[in-house]
């Protein structure tokens, strides 16, 4: 089984995400931006960071990119994709997922260890999780304010696409303490924490973030 | 040559904080003038020749594309004089 992880100029936590590729039992493939080619993967993870050093708007360069025109074209044919934080935004800006992240409405940069509720575990990236687990992640974001016009967020609140919330104060003004959201068919899941962060209590807050990736695998040895 | 002007904003229902945070700063400066700010981008973008209305549909185009994010975001394209 064969994961690819994204690097795009200025993405930090792609080494992360191929450690917790590595740990589930995967093969991580590194992918790079600028090569439309997508190896053969099964599954494609966008890692945080500051993907083209965040010009413009978060993510909209990065939508751009070779890799990302056969990542986009894939994925609406069921590859399963997870955008982590930066990699939330590009799903946004490459309208894979609605809605847009924005700078947050205090204005500072979080990092903090985030206690979120699933919501949603009928995606690629969510099965092995239960409704209403409470897992706890770092959150570190300057822009991961989820924000939609009332139909969209009516949408996802009544098709249940929204995948992950915000537990206690709301951390960055998302719309309805929204902290990840799914497309339609479950492949495609955006999610501002980082759960690549939380896959051994040695380095990380807990390993509640094992389980997008473990879902995964699932997923695929289930097909 | 002419210079045409692309502005963007966040929709008037977006939240942003950045308008917030400089309104705030007005009247801590003396300023009581605001009622709202709202902040958003301006690009200026030169091209040889007139700015024919081929040309400006062109940059909306570009401007919906990649300048402004349709999501959250209006714009406005105009010829500087």
């Amino acid at each position: 089984m064969k994961i690819g992880v994204v690097t795009f100029p200025g993405s930090l936590d792609d080494r992360d995400a191929d450690r917790a590729v590595r740990a589930v039992g995967a093969e991580s493939i590194a992918l790079w931006h600028g090569d439309a080619d997508l190896h053969g993967v099964d599954a494609v993870i966008l890692p945080g960071g500051f993907s083209y050093g965040d010009y413009l708007r978060c993510g909209a360069i990065s939508r751009f990119a070779p890799v990302m025109s056969s990542i986009i074209e894939k994925a609406k044919s069921g590859l399963p994709v997870l955008g982590i934080c930066n990699g939330f935004q590009v799903l946004c800006e490459s309208h894979l997922l609605p809605g847009a992240l924005t700078r947050n409405h205090a204005l500072h940069f979080l990092c903090s260890d985030q206690r979120l509720k699933i919501e949603n575990n009928s995606t690629a990236w969510t099965s092995n999780y239960q409704v209403g687990d409470e897992i706890i992640i770092p959150l570190k974001n300057g822009e991961g304010s989820f924000q939609c016009d009332d139909a969209t967020l009516a949408r996802l609140e009544g098709e249940g696409l929204i995948v992950a919330r915000y537990v206690g104060e709301n951390p960055n003004g998302s719309r309805n303490l929204i902290a990840g959201i799914t497309n339609e068919r479950g492949n495609v899941v955006g999610l501002m924490p980082h759960p690549e962060h939380a896959i051994d209590p040695l380095t990380g807050p807990s390993a509640d973030g094992l389980g997008f990736f473990t879902s995964i695998i699932t997923q695929m040895v289930s097909k | 040559m002419a210079k045409i002007v692309v502005d963007v904003m966040l929709k008037p229902e977006i939240l942003d904080p950045q308008g917030q945070a400089v309104g705030a700063a007005f009247p801590r400066l003396g300023f009581t003038f605001a009622t709202s700010v709202r902040q958003g981008k301006r690009f200026e973008i030169e091209i040889d020749g007139e700015a024919t209305q081929a040309i400006l549909a062109e940059v909306s185009k570009a401007a919906e594309t990649l300048l402004a994010n349709p999501v959250i975001e209006n714009f406005v394209v105009r010829v500087e004089k």
